[in-house]
């Protein structure tokens, strides 16, 4: 029985992973060192990847071929479903997707222990026990309390679900299965979760690492070299799970937004924080040798959200649009959450002397000092929202109120340090490491800042008169300018050292600094985002009206008409589409046709509000169905939004993909790298060049 | 600790390290102080219910009264019926317990009480007039009574207090039945 | 029991007049005059979505209610304060500081980044001051040249180092 299968291999896996938690810890710590144990633990956890394969594979061939004994399979799936959307069901619901995190967290575990270790053989089994100990928890919680294999069984009459039978009790097969709740199946549906999760579960091995070094001792910035490329790559992860997510509202949720400070949004935005914030301050440790203990710290936040995260959304603590059901996992989580992060804050405070800087910080304007007030202009952002979080909570505890922390308290106490961020990326470029002071600074600046002082002046006087806005291009513009200064002024300098043209010197300087320029491509993927956020934020308007037949309304310059509606089942689908289809003009131009609709679903017995939605470059004309008379079929009630630039929000994202992608790239030749760059981090230190 | 270790560096000072542990337990208490709520319903079959007040719509009173506690109805069986008028399930149970309370309202030990959760007056009047609904019924003002009872699971939801005030059925979702309600009454009765 | 039925349909029927006439007598509210202010309100029952935006029934009765009181001539605090009375602080979109106790919301946060503030400006002086000579002479070195030659020169230094 295939049931029965992925459960046994999901158990077989688990006790493999506390195996090597025990070899790995005995290995290492009992008071003869065993180096043999220590590879036995390394083998077990490398075993774990294939079996929760198998236990994965079991459970999506129970879901493809419409297993509905099986009650993971009744809930997410039913007859209807296409199969792409079936295998996806697979991390649709609590249980499958607790499997689906451990598989993930299995094949990096797996990865990381495939390496070379040679030097740091020392840090091995410690990582291989942070991350069995993850996949422990989470393995066991598939086995003993979210068990995606148990089936219905008839017991005297009644249907109830166990894992085995029990006694005098046959297979209970339904009909047809629930069906996976239509608004996760979207394509962006499809992979936002799981990028979220890799995201996630790809912080758990920097983590890894950090316990190591503390654990061991060996607390210089090893492990943060040997983690670098893997915490770049989990913020790829995170930042575009979190992108996709904004996509998938925008085009489902119909409210005309990609973000609505939901709880369970800002679960997966606060590990990305403490992530981002850690990316800039662990260059200061490399490049200068300090904030041992900060970066430290920023690690063991970031994977402390990561759980927390999770556990929010699946604990049913905070209620949200996006909470799965209460259920009994809720304790436990909370449980392993204050456990790792005790266990790992009692392990700072005792290396605490150790971790001490090795240099001095020169100038108030360095750049390690600015990338410092970085790091505490995103601690700021965690601080607001964490509070927000957390808020309604201490107001029921103290007044037993209810309240609501909604956008408005976040985009205000957010927006000035967003924009404080964005000044930051417009002069730490230019500053250098070591040191840099008002004149030097202002000296490299004032090009940039004027010009982008003309672009303000210039959106003043045919844009906008709408300040805050217009605060916000200045700085996007600086930014850009500055970005695009430090590209030129390289390659022109590499130019005449090397006597290349400008294209070879260009893609030399940044194939030789990726981390630099892909960095710099991030900052511009940021600010062409930062255009499409301004632009919603302040520009967005909306209207509403009901129309009848031929009648038309009219926003922004354009008016919109409606034409006709048609309401018809696709049992095929399982699913009735209403469609209207308006008739789109601008200034007595017509553009196109537009068809928002409605689909309702049967088997879930839910709607779904499609937008219908023209994209420009300048704007998006983003039209709801609210409402129609189904009597008649003449009137229909639409919502109509103009949301201004929101183009370059999904387009700076593509470019910020690219910017990861390539400042992550693995290099030719990894190990002379690291060699070069241990000479150059010494050199950097004795000159303070950069 | 730190003390021990050390010799020439500096180690955190104690009392950075009482701030730091004060604060991540405060906030894990917290978190399991909201956890344990958001888990466990506020009412439990056997305990005493709470008292609240209820103000009843126009239209409706019991024995005279617009206003009362429930603490006034202690000495009777009292059926409370979360509901709402945008919920479909709620209409399904509607006409069984109307007809339930046709059965019981003459009984002077059996008291039926509709509590509308989250909902409009014209909302409310519309579903109330629909399906005749003459047992006494209030808004939950401020959501109070379904905070007291359900925490906000859901709606419908049925309570039954006995005599003594204690509650003695929780039912979650209609009934399916006028039998149904009847047998649970009369279980407790 | 029967006589408390009648009046109840006796009264919704006036009810139901009354707001008719009502209705008819000033210009019915336009959707956006109701969403404008729904747009500020948050429905306990589909929680994190703006009223003015959320497709469930509930909120369609409380959008209603919005167009029936502006009609009566209410403004737009009036029927904010309406519904908080009805159904608590929680359908506002941040909580209302007529409380003491919320209050903390708006100032614990600041407090924090503030001491944050405070704690890295600190650990910045710490750090600089022991060199403060040696910066200040370093200082003046960078004074002498230019930034962008400075920057030539760093840059050209590591393309030697590179090659």
């Amino acid at each position: 029985m295939i049931a029965e299968f992925g459960y046994g291999i999901a158990l077989v896996s688990f006790i493999v992973a506390v195996y090597s938690i025990v070899a790995a810890v005995y290995g290492a710590a009992a008071p003869r060192k065993s180096a043999s144990l220590v590879e036995s633990a390394r083998r077990a956890m490398l075993l774990t990847f294939p079996l929760i394969t198998l236990s994965a594979a079991a459970l999506i061939y129970l879901l493809v071929n419409n297993h509905f004994e099986v009650s993971f399979v009744y809930e997410v799936t039913s007859i209807s479903m296409p199969t792409y959307l079936k295998v996806t069901a697979w991390w649709g619901g609590q249980a499958g997707s607790l499997l689906f995190w451990s598989w993930l967290l299995a094949a990096f575990a797996s990865a990381v222990t495939l390496r070379k270790w040679d030097r740091d053989i020392e840090f091995l089994p410690w990582v291989i026990m942070i991350s069995s100990v993850t996949l422990v928890f989470f393995l066991g919680m598939v086995i003993f309390y979210e068990n995606p294999f148990t089936r219905f069984w008839l017991v005297n009459g009644n249907v109830e679900p166990h894992m085995f039978a029990p006694a005098n009790a046959t297979v209970f097969t339904p009909q047809d299965g629930n069906g996976l709740n239509p608004l996760l199946r979207h394509p962006g549906m499809v992979i936002h979760p799981p990028m979220l999760y890799l995201g996630f579960v790809s912080y758990v091995i920097p983590y890894a690492f950090a316990m190591a070094a503390l654990i061991t001792g060996r607390t210089d910035d090893r492990w943060i070299r040997l983690t670098r490329r893997w915490s770049l790559w989990a913020w790829l992860f995170l930042s575009f799970g979190l992108v996709l997510g904004g996509r998938w509202a925008y085009d489902v949720l119909g409210w005309g937004g990609y973000w609505g400070w939901d709880p369970v949004e800002i679960a997966a935005f606060m590990p990305w924080l403490t992530g981002t914030a850690f990316l800039h301050s662990v260059m200061i440790q490399e490049k200068r040798g300090l904030l041992k203990h900060w970066n430290m710290i920023l690690v063991i936040l970031t994977y402390a959200l990561v759980i927390f995260g999770t556990f929010l959304t699946r604990s049913g603590v905070l209620s949200s649009v996006h909470a799965f059901a209460n259920s009994p996992i809720g304790p436990l989580f909370m449980t392993f959450v204050s456990a790792t992060l005790i266990a790992s804050i009692a392990l700072v405070i005792y290396r605490w002397p150790d971790l001490r800087g090795e240099t001095e910080m020169k100038s108030m304007l360095s750049r390690e000092a600015l990338f410092l007030l970085n790091n505490l202009l995103f601690m700021s952002v965690l601080v607001i929202c964490f509070w927000g979080v957390i808020f309604p909570l201490i107001s029921e505890l103290f007044t037993g109120q209810k309240v609501t922390v909604g956008p408005p308290f976040y985009e205000r106490a957010t927006a000035p340090i967003f924009a404080a961020l964005m000044f930051l990326m417009g002069v730490a470029p230019l500053s250098a490491w070591g040191h840099s002071t008002l004149k030097t600074l202002g000296r490299a600046m004032w090009k940039s800042a004027l010009a982008a002082l003309v672009v303000t002046v210039v959106l003043f006087a045919t844009y906008t008169k709408n300040f805050i806005a217009l605060i916000g291009f200045f700085l996007i513009a600086l930014v850009l300018l500055v970005t695009f200064q430090e590209f030129w002024r390289g390659t022109r300098a590499r130019q005449r050292s090397q006597k290349e043209n400008f294209f070879t010197s260009l893609s030399r300087l940044m194939g030789r600094n990726r981390r630099r320029y892909g960095g710099y491509i991030i900052h511009i993927s940021m600010m062409l985002m930062a255009i499409g956020i301004l632009g919603i934020e302040i520009f967005q308007t909306s209207t509403q009206g009901s129309l009848a037949q031929g009648e038309a309304l009219d926003i922004s310059g354009y008016t919109i008409k409606y034409r006709e509606l048609a309401s018809w089942d696709d049992q095929g689908k399982g699913v009735n589409f209403t469609r209207a289809s308006l008739d789109v003009y601008e200034n007595g131009i017509y553009l196109g046709e537009l068809n928002p609709r409605i689909d309702f679903y049967f088997d879930s017995q839910q709607n779904m509000t499609i937008p219908g939605n023209r994209s420009t470059l300048r704007d998006d004309l983003y039209i709801l169905l609210v409402d129609w008379q189904p009597v008649s079929n003449m009137g229909a009630t639409f919502k109509i939004f103009v949301n201004p630039l929101v183009n370059w929000l999904w387009i700076g994202s593509l470019l910020f993909l690219l910017g990861v992608i390539f400042a992550a790239w693995p290099d030719r030749d990894a190990t002379e790298e690291t060699s070069r760059r241990g000479v150059t981090r010494q050199a950097s230190q004795a000159s303070a060049a950069d | 600790m730190t003390e021990e270790t050390t010799n020439t560096k500096r180690g955190l000072s104690i009392w950075v390290q009482v701030a730091v542990w004060v604060f991540v337990v405060g906030l894990l208490g917290l978190v399991a102080f909201g956890l344990r709520r958001a888990q466990n319903p506020m009412a439990v079959v056997g305990d005493r219910v709470p008292d609240f007040d209820l103000v009843f719509y126009e239209g409706y009173e019991y024995n005279g009264q617009k206003e009362m506690k429930l603490s006034d109805l202690q000495g009777k069986i009292v059926l409370i019926n979360i509901w709402a008028s945008w919920c479909k399930p709620c209409e399904q149970e509607a006409p069984d317990l109307e007809e339930a309370w046709q059965f019981y309202k003459d009984s002077d030990d059996v008291v039926f009480i509709g509590v509308d959760y989250v909902d409009t007056p014209a909302g409310a009047n519309e579903y109330l007039t629909k399906f005749n609904i003459s047992f006494p019924n209030a808004p939950d003002l401020k959501s109070n009574i379904s905070s007291i009872l359900n925490r906000q699971m859901g709606v419908p939801e049925t309570y039954i207090i006995d005599r003594e005030g204690v509650l003695q059925n929780i039912k979650i979702g209609p009934f399916t039945s006028v039998d149904e309600i009847i047998s649970v009454i009369e279980s407790v009765r | 029991m029967k006589k408390i039925f009648y009046t109840l349909t006796f009264i919704l029927i006036l009810g139901v007049m009354f707001t008719g006439a009502a209705f008819a007598q000033g210009e019915l509210p336009t959707d956006d005059e109701v969403n404008a202010v729904a747009h500020q309100l948050y429905c306990p029952v589909c929680q994190n979505t703006p009223l003015d935006v959320c497709p469930t029934d509930a909120c369609r009765d409380w959008r209603e209610q919005i167009r029936g009181m502006l009609a009566e001539g209410k403004t737009e605090d009036e029927i904010l304060q309406y519904f908080v009375d009805q159904f608590g602080d929680r359908v506002l979109s941040a909580p209302p500081v007529s409380t003491k106790f919320n209050w903390i919301i708006y100032i614990i946060p600041p407090l924090i980044i503030l001491a944050g503030a405070i704690i890295l400006f600190r650990s910045l002086k710490e750090w600089t001051t022991p060199k403060a000579t040696e910066a200040a002479a370093v200082e003046d070195g960078s004074g002498s040249s230019s930034p962008s030659d400075d920057y030539v020169a760093r840059l050209e230094e590591e393309l030697k180092k590179q090659k």
